[in-house]
């Protein structure tokens, strides 16, 4: 028998409809671009050609989307197996994020009905940062939907089948890992061909790496966001002591982006724009400040073991390098007698995706045998404002 | 599984496996170069001080790229394109400072400046394109845009650092346009719409290395002097007589961004006539340098899925029986 169990209780919440009512003003933004055009809906411009449908949803969404990724790395490749009753929730959370990521990137592109041209070799061109990313990042979305696939297998399936997928499912384990290592580093490499027009302090050759770090700790924060709600919201034992060395790994990781973002920024001889770049100076220090509170937070086994703390760092984490990834594609991205804001219309089609996100979570969980089977559920219509602001 | 200390032990040393073959896969191979002019390269040269803001080439350029005018006020008297757009590909713009009374003045004084794509010897908007839409010709260098190609991602929008590439934002069939350098007409024997319309020979066609030679050719005789200028083509015997001008002492396009096939004279500071300082070493080169490292030959992803095939197989061979 399984030790995963579907929570069970009805799909309408108040919760649901709010998140089907944002999906459907969404579906009918969406439309209105097929339509009219990307400018009849966006602020995007010839000089912020790309907007928030590409840094949220692509550049942000994604690297939340990070959790299956980075349980994976410390279950399986590093075989820490008492994580294990947090490897699919992080799973299912990680293939809705990129499977809509990539959906988003259809709303965006203009000439989508060319699309197709990504997988087809003669129009290749391996120079390009981003067919690498766009290859990437299909071949993982298709790579987690099997990797779900024992999650189907146990509702549906026979002894026979199950012992099958087991058996292969290994490979799709590791190519799971290999693909976010090689696009989440590119997402960020993908800044170096902007050239001058990203200011310094975000600009650098080391950027995918620095990309990679801050997505394995936003996967591992998105983690313990998401534990720590599930457990409030549908009354479940804490998993507290898992989040705890969970909580570790951020730390590390964000000692290690601290670090060699502030080498780089010092050995390029670029500290000086810290101070002196106004605007993007207190954005800078502004993400800086979020990165380093949860390194404060998180020094101390003690405070660490607070449910508290840890909630309160993973977000600040979040926070922090999400607020990287639009100050490096937006904010830093400096086109002289351009601007760009998000419009309402490309506001509400991002919300519309995370809240498809939230509402097909919530629809999996209760129907599918993904969260570990250790309590009965109770009363799980409870407290549905707090599921409302679950991202992932 | 519980975690006994033998377990861990195991566990850290794949991973420690792991780690090693990811250092391996991103060992700095050569950096890429700047790419080389082909030699039988074509391109523009622009002199502004011969410039005097006719914008015969911007109609000439709409004739033989079959856009439509654009109006930048609310009654459309007459084709007044501010920049260049998904529907533009050349414009002239004027640089005016105070009481703009001289021609070719930074100071109180005024002057023109084309803005169209400047055909870079490396380009980003090539290098960028995911689905091999932006090409750059290897006998001429024009750089072209094949749209049947192209999926409307505007990555070359985005990284050109001249900012060419546009984008018609108000269509639901939108495409990216840029100057191609009137290929078609080429390829009748015509030069460049926009060459062949100019009356003081302010935009000239002409082999690259030609237009260097003319380039510099003007910049050494002292000002003041009369020379003739060609119209039409470097080298053509369609002259006229001028005096040559205080020139800004730089061509630029000669080494920014590696080089351009557009080249400019000024006689006013190219940074206020939109054309910015920018380093020799292309971006293109840079962003291909880190991706070859990373991924030249797929080595270090192969070597790394090596490893993560390993130690995945090891840690869940009996992860079966448990679940």
């Amino acid at each position: 028998m399984s030790k995963y169990a579907p929570l069970g209780g009805s799909l309408i919440t108040r919760t649901t409809v709010i998140a089907g009512t944002l999906v459907a003003i969404m579906a009918g933004l969406v439309l209105y671009r097929f339509v009219f055009g990307l400018g009849a809906v966006t602020h995007m411009s010839n000089g912020y050609p790309w907007g928030l449908w590409i840094v949220y949803d692509v550049m942000i969404g994604t690297a939340f989307a990070c959790g299956g990724y980075a349980m994976a790395l410390v279950v399986y490749v590093f075989n820490k197996g008492e994580y294990h009753p947090l490897v699919r929730p992080a799973l299912l959370a990680s293939m809705f994020g990129y499977t809509l990521g990539g959906v988003s990137v259809i709303f965006d592109i203009g000439r989508y009905w060319n699309a197709w041209h990504l997988v087809t070799p003669g129009y290749a061109n391996p120079t390009s940062v981003m067919l690498e990313v766009a290859l990437c990042i299909m071949a993982y979305v298709l790579v987690m939907w099997i990797e779900f696939t024992p999650v189907f297998a146990e509702k549906w399936a026979n002894a026979e089948t199950k012992r099958k997928i087991n058996k292969v499912l290994f490979v799709f384990i590791a190519v799971g890992v290999l693909l976010p290592t090689m696009h989440q580093s590119s997402l960020g490499g993908m800044m170096v061909a902007y050239g001058y027009w990203i200011h310094p302090l975000w600009q650098t050759d080391l950027v995918p790496l620095l990309y990679l770090i801050s997505a394995l700790a936003m996967g591992y924060s998105i983690v313990v966001f998401e534990a720590t709600l599930v457990t409030s919201v549908y009354k479940r034992p804490s998993e507290g002591h898992l989040l705890a060395s969970i909580s570790t790994y951020i730390l590390w990781l964000l000692v290690a982006y601290l670090v060699i973002r502030w080498a780089d920024i010092a050995v390029q001889g670029k500290l000086g724009l810290v101070a002196t770049s106004g605007r993007l100076s207190v954005m800078f220090l502004l993400e800086n400040l979020l990165l380093g509170l949860p390194v404060l937070l998180l020094a101390g086994a003690a405070r660490r073991a607070k449910a508290q703390i840890q909630f309160i760092s993973a977000v600040c984490m979040l926070a922090g390098a999400g607020l990287y990834r639009i100050d490096g594609y937006l904010v830093a991205y400096n086109r002289p007698g351009w601007h760009y804001f998000p419009s309402l219309g490309e506001v509400m089609v991002t919300v519309g995706i995370i809240a498809f996100e939230v509402l097909a979570y919530i629809v999996f969980v209760k129907r599918l045998p993904v969260l570990h089977a250790a309590a009965s559920p109770k009363d799980n219509q409870r407290a549905p404002h707090l599921a409302a602001t679950t991202n992932k | 599984m519980g975690l006994s200390r033998r377990n861990f032990l195991k566990g850290a040393a794949a991973g420690g496996a792991v780690a090693a073959c990811a250092a391996t896969a991103t060992a700095p191979a050569d950096a890429r170069e700047n790419k080389a002019l082909p030699p039988k390269a074509v391109g523009l040269l622009y002199d502004s001080t011969l410039c005097v803001g006719c914008k015969a080439c911007v109609v000439a350029c709409r004739e033989a790229n079959g856009t439509h005018p654009e109006f930048s006020a609310d009654e459309k008297l007459w084709d007044s394109p501010l920049d260049i757009s998904g529907y533009t590909l050349n414009v002239i713009k004027v640089y005016a400072d105070g009481t703009a009374d001289h021609k070719d003045q930074e100071k109180d004084g005024f002057a023109f400046v084309k803005k169209s794509c400047m055909h870079c010897v490396d380009p980003s908007c090539v290098s960028v394109c995911p689905v091999s839409a932006m090409q750059k010709d290897p006998e001429t260098g024009i750089v072209r845009h094949d749209p049947s190609a192209c999926i409307g991602c505007r990555y070359c929008v985005a990284a050109c650092p001249f900012g060419v590439p546009r984008f018609s934002w108000d269509t639901p069939f939108p495409r990216i346009r840029k100057c191609e350098l009137c290929s078609p007409r080429q390829a009748e024997g015509k030069i460049p719409a926009c060459a062949e319309v100019c009356p003081t020979g302010a935009t000239l066609f002409g082999p690259v290395a030609a237009l260097r030679d003319e380039a510099g050719r003007r910049q050494g005789l002292a000002a003041g002097q009369v020379t003739t200028f060609a119209r039409k083509t470097v080298g053509s015997s369609d002259v006229h007589e001028k005096a040559i001008p205080t020139y800004v002492p730089h061509i630029y396009g000669s080494t920014e961004m590696g080089g351009t096939q557009l080249l400019m004279l000024a006689g006013v500071p190219f940074e206020k006539l939109g054309y910015p300082p920018l380093r020799d070493r292309s971006y293109a080169a840079e962003s291909e340098t880190i991706q070859e490292s990373l991924y030249k030959g797929m080595v270090g992803p192969v070597v790394l899925l090596g490893g993560l095939l390993y130690a995945v197989h090891k840690h869940t061979k009996n992860d079966h029986e448990e679940d």
